[in-house]
């Protein structure tokens, strides 16, 4: 345990906090560490005082006193770790139900989350995209610096486990219930630096390629996000883009959502799954929303850098990059378990390639 | 006039010899034999499956493992450990030592005792035989619901749960064993406040496996309906609650970490006095914090619970509890050190092993403490940080205990002790490996990593950290080895020991090592709690002890003459040998085995069914004992 004070650090670090949340718990932790090593110092002290000052030597016939115990010794250590625990246990408590705290009001970023095997989903149900529906985007989480956002979470198939360990401990998504979560991001993220955060209960084949990238804007910042991400993605009429579209329209729409701009208006492409947990809808599908897939820095759920040479492997081999089971799915009862190898040609791939990077 | 056969020189145990011997022995010892060694096997096995994780974390986006084997392995590696090593080596001592510590002969219902073995072994491979038939279980030790319940088609996740709920019925039946045992045969004198700490922590665990275990069979009897019958426990959309299943689960699963634990301290609460020549400091608050420990250890449960989304109150309340269990463990801790304390140490191995225990369960026991934290445990839950927290309790705690118990009790079993130069080789390498294993998962838990993760990123400043545990994980192996070879090697040609090679204090130092099949030629009678040493010794006015006479330990056992037949041997009738014990058992596994191919294998129910009631009949109609 003494080595975690030199502990160095990562972007996925719960003891470098980018949040007063974070901060918090952190500093509870750092209490109860202190405590601990000094309890762990004169325990471990007492015992090789012991092991040295006892230890049998050559010639040492010492007859022991047969002490068999002491009745004021067992009662106070007894009572000392109690009043210590005691101690601890106010700042636990209150941090129980501080963690508990919905923020409301309009300054509030509010998300909607739904874990699927094996990508994240995000509802930002404060603002709508230009088909007129709540804003859906994957993986990769936009906020901005300084207001409290504020996540309700959902499972469509297994439980996972929300974590952005410098942004705030854990919390369990659970299908069939909601669970939450609250936090204010203290810092603006630099540019190539994100959070890193990752799904952290074990969901089958790719719990370990369940992950997510956070971006923290300033405000205007996080306005141009949100108004890029509200925007529809155009229709290429030209090149290999073109042709990409046509293979997306007829391949990936099974599966994934697109908002683009058509001859009629905007429209969004692909199925739309409705999932009620508690009371509250959450706006889903069966795959990561791809409207704006080419301004993403990470693809499969933020396994792999989001380039056009992972692009490729990618789309040539879904399951070849990272684990997954999609003989199993079932698209009409909604159940996914990874993207199939569609045995897309080097063309297709190219196409939608040239298409993905259009969409920014 | 003391009886001198091949038993006081070392050689085999006493008794028939033969493979058929040891199938329908029912002699606790022999029992306690099988346990040992088919732990130690399964203990290697679980060992390779942590060692082939180990090397597919070694460095970041390894390939030494798919996903899909590695999920098999790390659940295996979890459900081997738990259930196929620490708790059989908890029954392999309590099975042999629990009888003699109290002065009895055997436990209450050996054909029972049998049964609970083979039902054990063949559970286990019966869960092991999943690897050959299309993988084994893969959904982690704890098969949280709903995972558990996806692709029912695929029987691994049966196998895990079919396996579970034998495995729980040999554990049951060995309860109500032992129970039975300790509250009706110690001998004359033995009241219960006179018993070793061993078989009081022995009492306790037996208790708490049977309140517990009911809980996790019916969990696995709702997952096993889910998953072939249509049924909805666990089912939200349905109206079930798949947190019910971690309830369930967890009801039984706090309970179980104390199984595994409080044997290994009984073991420790043993050891130290011998070997600090002065009685267990505080006896009646060892034995008090071990049944609090118990008890408080049922209302803890959902402390793994935390980040489920259960609410404050619970969360609150759970964290407090937990808090609290704290209390009671540092009590035993206190008193050890105080065992030591102005004592004589002599640091042999068994010795050396009871420290480390101490140590290492002291660092555990701290971190268990930081996951009571609720706040903090958010960070923690379901990362490496607890992944070290249960290894130190586990291994640096159970592990270490046990050990330290083979290194006490091998020259009770064989006559011949353990080689003290390899033994303490063993010791620092352990020492050193464990904690080079396990001291930087703390550091990866709070740096962001989670557990049960088949590979992990570069660039997260994780690396360095996971190449060092892989490298300790590599040491412990090497350890082993040295304790394998220990054993082959003292077996064959240790140094002979005698009856009471450490000065014990305890029953089992009385009687010839190995012991006659019937343990005690006549049964003692106690008179006060290490009854043995105080017929060694007497207090003077400081309580300073003295020796009362020079004693070659064992003349006060085997001096006796009892009359009886011709051989010299005493006239005492021992429960005879039985088949049925295993036939039974091997029914149980057959039908179990039957229940992961339902439906053609409701033909193998039907056979293994039957051949359950056939062993039954022969069991219940059989006598006791056979005259001669």
């Amino acid at each position: 345990m003494g080595l975690s004070a030199c502990a160095g650090s990562g972007p996925q670090s719960a003891i470098e906090p980018q949040s007063p949340q974070a901060e918090s718990i952190n500093n509870l932790w750092l209490l109860v560490y202190y405590i601990a090593v000094v309890i762990f110092v004169l325990v471990m002290g007492a015992l090789l005082y012991a092991i040295f000052r006892f230890r049998e030597r050559p010639g040492d016939d010492r007859q022991p006193v047969q002490l068999h115990g002491n009745t004021a010794l067992e009662i106070t250590w007894t009572i000392i770790p109690a009043v210590i625990l005691a101690v601890i246990a106010v700042p636990t408590v209150r941090g129980v139900f501080d963690m508990r705290e919905v923020p409301t009001g309009d300054d509030v970023v509010n998300v909607r989350v739904t874990g699927h095997q094996w990508w994240w989903e995000f509802e930002y149900v404060d603002y709508t995209n230009a088909a007129g529906e709540t804003l859906v985007t994957a993986n990769e989480l936009h906020l901005p610096v300084g207001r409290e956002a504020n996540f309700v979470m959902t499972s469509a198939d297994v439980i996972h486990s929300f974590w952005i360990p410098p942004l705030m401990g854990k919390r369990d998504v659970v299908p069939g219930r909601i669970t939450d979560l609250s936090f204010e991001p203290s810092n603006v993220t630099p540019p190539g630096q994100p959070i890193f955060g990752q799904c952290a209960e074990f969901c089958g084949l790719s719990h370990a390629d369940m992950r997510m990238r956070v971006f923290v804007h300033s405000e205007a910042g996080f306005a141009d996000w949100v108004a890029a991400e509200a925007a529809a993605s155009s229709i290429p009429t030209e090149g290999p883009a073109a042709a990409g579209w046509e293979t997306f329209n007829t391949v990936c729409t099974a599966c994934h959502r697109a908002t683009v701009a058509a001859e009629g208006g905007v429209e969004t492409l692909g199925p739309e799954v409705t999932i009620v947990a508690d009371g509250v809808t959450f706006v889903s599908s069966l795959a990561p929303n791809l409207t704006h897939f080419g301004g993403r820095t990470t693809l499969a759920a933020a396994t792999y850098a989001n380039t056009v040479e992972h692009l490729a492997a990618w789309l040539d081999d879904p399951p070849a990059l990272k684990p997954m089971d999609p003989e199993r799915n079932d698209i009409a009862a909604g159940e996914i378990f990874g993207m199939p190898d569609f045995g897309l040609d080097d063309e297709e791939i190219a196409g939608l390639i040239a298409l993905l990077k259009v969409w920014e | 006039m003391a009886v001198t056969t091949d038993r006081d020189v070392g050689s085999r145990m006493p008794g028939d010899r033969g493979v058929w011997a040891w199938i329908t022995t029912v002699d606790h010892k022999r029992i306690g034999m099988l346990y040992a060694v088919t732990a130690l096997v399964f203990f290697l096995v679980a060992g390779v499956e942590a060692l082939l994780i180990r090397l597919q974390l070694a460095g970041p986006n390894g390939e030494v493992l798919t996903a899909d084997a590695y999920n098999q392995l790390f659940t295996m590696h979890g459900l081997t450990m738990v259930f196929l090593v620490v708790m059989p080596v908890a029954a392999a001592f309590t099975n042999y030592f629990l009888p003699i510590m109290i002065g009895a002969r055997d436990v209450a219902f050996p054909r029972l005792n049998a049964f609970s073995y083979w039902l054990f072994l063949f559970s286990g491979l019966m869960i092991y035989s999943s690897f050959f038939v299309g993988g084994a279980p893969d959904g982690a030790w704890v098969g949280y619901a709903p995972l558990s319940e996806q692709l029912p088609e695929v029987v691994r996740m049966d196998y895990w749960a079919i396996g579970l709920n034998l495995l729980g019925i040999s554990s049951i039946a060995a309860s109500a064993n032992f129970i039975a045992t300790v509250l009706t045969m110690r001998t004359r004198g033995m009241t219960m406040l006179r018993m070793p700490v061993f078989v009081w922590m022995s009492l306790v665990v037996a208790f708490l496996l049977i309140f517990s275990l009911p809980s996790v069979s019916v969990g696995l009897f709702q997952l096993l309906l889910d998953r072939n019958a249509g049924f909805l426990f666990y089912v939200s959309a349905a109206g079930g609650d798949p947190l019910l299943w971690q309830h369930l689960f967890w009801i039984f699963g706090h309970p179980e970490v104390y199984v595994l634990i409080l044997p290994a301290m009984g073991i420790v609460s043993e050891i130290l006095p011998v070997f600090s020549r002065k009685p267990l400091f505080g006896y009646p608050f060892v034995v008090f914090s071990g049944a609090a420990i118990g008890f408080i250890g049922f209302g803890v449960w959902a402390h793994h619970m935390f980040t489920s989304g259960m609410g404050p109150i619970a969360e609150a309340g759970f964290g407090i509890a937990t808090m609290i269990i704290a209390v009671p463990t540092g009590v035993k801790i206190f008193n050890w050190i105080g065992t030591m304390w102005g004592g004589r140490l002599r640091l042999q191995t068994p010795m050396l092993f009871a420290i480390g225990f101490i140590a290492m369960f002291v660092i555990g026991g701290l971190s268990g403490v930081t996951h009571a934290i609720v706040p903090s445990d958010t960070q923690q839950h379901d990362s490496y940080y607890v992944v070290a927290h249960f290894h130190y309790v586990l291994f640096g705690g159970a592990i270490f205990g046990y050990v330290a118990g083979v290194y006490y009790w091998f020259p009770k079993w064989t006559g011949r002790l353990l080689d003290e130069g390899l033994g303490k080789i063993h010791f620092w390498l352990m020492l050193i490996g464990f904690n080079m294993t396990f001291a930087p998962m703390h550091i990866l838990g709070l740096n962001g990593m989670p557990r049960r993760t088949y590979q992990y990123g570069s660039g997260l400043g994780w690396d360095f950290w996971n190449l060092l545990a892989t490298l300790g994980a590599l040491v412990i192996g090497v350890s082993f080895l040295v304790f394998i070879y220990n054993l082959i090697v003292s077996k064959r040609n240790g140094a002979i020991s005698g009856p009471d090679p450490w000065d014990g204090r305890t029953l089992e130092w009385t009687i010839p090592s190995p012991p006659p099949v019937y343990n005690f030629a006549e049964e003692p009678t106690v008179h006060a709690l290490d009854d043995f040493w105080h017929q060694k010794y007497a207090e003077d006015d400081e309580g300073r002890m003295v020796p009362i006479q020079p004693v070659k330990g064992g003349a006060l056992a085997v001096d006796k003459e009892t009359g009886g037949d011709d051989d010299g041997e005493p006239d005492i009738h021992m429960p005879t040998a039985s088949f049925y014990p295993a036939l039974s058992s091997f029914g149980i596994v057959v039908a179990g085995f039957g229940m992961v191919y339902l439906p053609w294998g409701w033909i193998s129910v039907g056979v293994g069914l039957a051949i359950t009631l056939w062993g039954l009949f022969g069991w219940s109609l059989e006598p006791v004992t056979k005259e001669h």
